[in-house]
């Protein structure tokens, strides 16, 4: 699904991304672990194609076409999602009016938005005003109205309340898996997902395949996304560049 | 009001008088637009090249929805009709002059003519245009449309409207300005004197719709009596000369409370020089005025201001402007004077282009580059103007859209 070859990026010529190299199969939902700014978000946003990542080397390949250059319109149409961490204020936008513009066939939205209790905020602009947590179930709102087939997700549990973590939890769940129950169901028809996490609270909705470990701008390592999130409770990243730095 | 003569006399000697502001356009380059015009008695019996006009400036043909109807021709009234006269009268304003003596009193009295020439050439032709007067007590649920439309090339249109909502009453207005499909070049002068009477309110839209070659000089001031209240939206989409106009709304008793929303989109050889001031004169006065201009090309000069004379004043000022070419100018300049001691009066300006990231966030939802740019001008400009036809709406829709391909 997606292939990142040896991509270095860089914001206003500070390099924030180095030699990275990891792969999404498909259906396959992979973890992002590392300590605040190791440039997870960067990858991102990077993938998703804002204009201030400038990807100075290496290939982003995504359903087997090389997505590098292409514009954040022409990803979204290929069928790349994203949820990030700091959307900018959209004063003047309605919440209906981007859910309108995005539904296909005009489906409905309504049932959803209930559910992640957004339905007074649907004649709100968006993101003014809103909270933490009110961002994260109006973006999650917006992905799964859009239904991309790969969904990049930047920590979506953090600043969500512990009622509203379990609603959250489960949505994404039903977007990332629709019905498929058994894992082999889930590899076949779910969707893929890149999930950035630092508690791991999501992966008790997700059943997380792969995990990297990023620092740094680097790719650490990568294993069984569990192990790693006990790991790294256990010892903290430090370990990892340690271990990085033995192995080398 | 002062006797006619010495009137006359200041407004000949003001015929030089050039304002401060905007484009100093002479008034021997235009011709005196005709005072006869035939009556129209029903609007649906006008080519679709007249309707259409009259649509795109949100006056509506059928007259559905609308309580009375009043269109003015070059300098002629060509229309004037009311479906309940109990709730709303509506005549030419030279006819009730002599219907009404006190009228008088009302007349170029909030509006001084030797203002500026602009002024005074519109007193010295004795300029017509509508009397709008809302009973005490009366509220109508349906607006009076206007429409204000030259008619021939050329040539100078001089209005003078007068409205009068009484005592506890109610009235929308919707005054739509435009020119006929084949009228380029040509002046429009609007006096318009407006009085909110004790706890009355008014709620007047006025559009315009003008042609590349037109100079508009509005010259509007509002008297707002103790817990009246005055609702303004002007909205201004499409090329133009230039505009030049800076109502001002007094307001004059206790509690009277004003709004002024401004929307404006310069095009490449537009100047837009638009102005609102409110000058609070009672206690517990209040106001808020917004403007949200765009420039594709041309200029914009977005002038607030606020002077609070009474203890108790609250006004806010927001001024937006949005740039969207290399070539055009947004000016903002708020003003706000406090003369007493008790005023709480502030401002937020703000010019430049809108956000890459607001727009790359729409697009990675799948919207194109210029569908995002759509949404966001649509969004900017929108503040909520109430009881716009749908079919007005849909021409809005298309100028946004416009601005949004040209914007790229």
């Amino acid at each position: 699904m997606l292939e990142i070859q040896n991509l270095t990026v860089e914001i206003g010529g500070r390099r924030i991304l180095n030699d990275i190299s990891l792969n999404v199969e498909d259906g396959f939902k992979t973890v992002l672990f590392g300590p605040n700014g190791a440039g997870k978000s960067a990858l991102l946003m990077t993938l998703m194609g804002f204009s201030d990542y400038k990807v100075v080397a290496g290939k982003i390949i995504f359903k087997g076409e090389d997505i590098t250059n292409m514009s954040v319109y022409e990803r979204a149409q290929m069928g790349l999602g994203i949820m990030t961490q700091r959307p900018p204020n959209m004063s003047g936008v309605k919440l209906r009016t981007l859910l309108d513009a995005i539904s296909k066939n005009g489906s409905s939205y309504y049932e959803l938005a209930e559910r992640l209790d957004m339905v007074r905020f649907l004649d709100r602009d968006i993101n003014v005003g809103f909270s933490g947590g009110e961002i994260k179930r109006s973006e999650l709102l917006q992905l799964s109205v859009q239904n991309p087939d790969m969904v990049l997700l930047d920590e979506p549990e953090s600043g969500v309340d512990l009622v509203s973590i379990e609603q959250l939890g489960i949505t994404i769940k039903d977007l990332l898996t629709g019905k498929g129950k058994c894992a082999g169901e889930r590899c076949k028809h779910g969707k893929s997902a890149l999930i950035i996490t630092h508690t791991g609270q999501v992966l008790d909705y997700v059943e997380a395949d792969r995990g990297y470990i990023l620092c740094n701008g680097r790719v650490m390592c990568s294993g069984n996304p569990r192990e790693m999130l006990e790991d790294i409770k256990r010892e903290g990243y430090q370990e990892c560049i340690k271990c990085k730095m033995d192995y080398h | 009001m002062q006797d006619g003569l010495s009137l006359r006399k200041k407004a000949e000697d003001a015929l030089k008088k050039t304002p401060p502001y905007g484009e100093d356009l002479n008034l021997d380059d235009y011709e005196v637009a005709g005072k006869e015009e035939n009556f129209t008695q029903d609007l649906m019996a006008l080519s679709e090249d007249d309707k259409k006009t009259l649509i795109n400036v949100g006056v509506i043909p059928t007259e559905e929805n609308r309580i009375g109807t009043f269109i003015m021709l070059n300098n002629a009234v060509s229309h004037a009709s009311v479906k309940k006269e109990d709730e709303v009268e509506l005549l030419s304003l030279q006819n009730a002059l002599k219907k009404y003596d006190w009228l008088k009193d009302y007349s170029w009295n909030l509006v001084k003519p030797d203002t500026d020439k602009y002024t005074a050439i519109s007193y010295l032709q004795n300029a017509d245009g509508y009397f709008i007067r809302a009973p005490a007590g009366k509220k109508s649920k349906m607006p009076v449309q206007t429409c204000l439309l030259i008619g021939s090339k050329n040539s100078s249109q001089m209005v003078h409207n007068l409205i009068v909502v009484e005592e506890g009453a109610h009235l929308d207005v919707i005054t739509g300005c435009s020119t006929r499909k084949d009228v380029e070049r040509g002046l429009h002068l609007g006096i318009s004197e407006m009085y909110v009477k004790k706890g009355a309110t008014l709620n007047f839209t006025m559009i315009h719709n003008w042609a590349e070659q037109i100079g508009v000089r509005p010259r509007t001031v509002v008297y707002v009596e103790e817990g009246g209240t005055y609702i303004n939206n002007y909205v201004t989409l499409k090329p133009v000369k230039s505009v030049q106009t800076y109502p001002t709304v007094l307001l004059e008793g206790n509690g009277a409370f004003a709004r002024l929303n401004s929307i404006g989109v310069a095009h490449p050889g537009s100047e837009l020089d638009l102005g609102s001031r409110v000058i609070f004169n009672a206690p517990n006065t209040k106001a808020e005025l917004i403007s949200r201009t765009i420039t594709t090309g041309g200029k914009v000069i977005a002038r607030g201001e606020m002077i609070g004379n009474a203890n108790g004043a609250k006004g806010h000022l927001e001024c937006h402007g949005l740039v969207l070419s290399d070539v055009g100018t947004q000016r903002a300049i708020p003003i706000l004077e406090a003369n007493v001691e008790d005023i709480e009066l502030s401002h937020e300006a703000a010019v430049g282009r809108i956000a890459r990231e607001q727009i790359e966030y729409l697009m990675a939802r799948g919207l194109t580059e210029e569908e995002a740019v759509g949404m966001i001008v649509r969004g900017f400009l929108d503040v909520g103007i109430q009881g716009i036809p749908e079919e007005l709406k849909a021409s809005i829709d298309e100028t946004i859209a416009k601005i949004g391909e040209k914007a790229i």
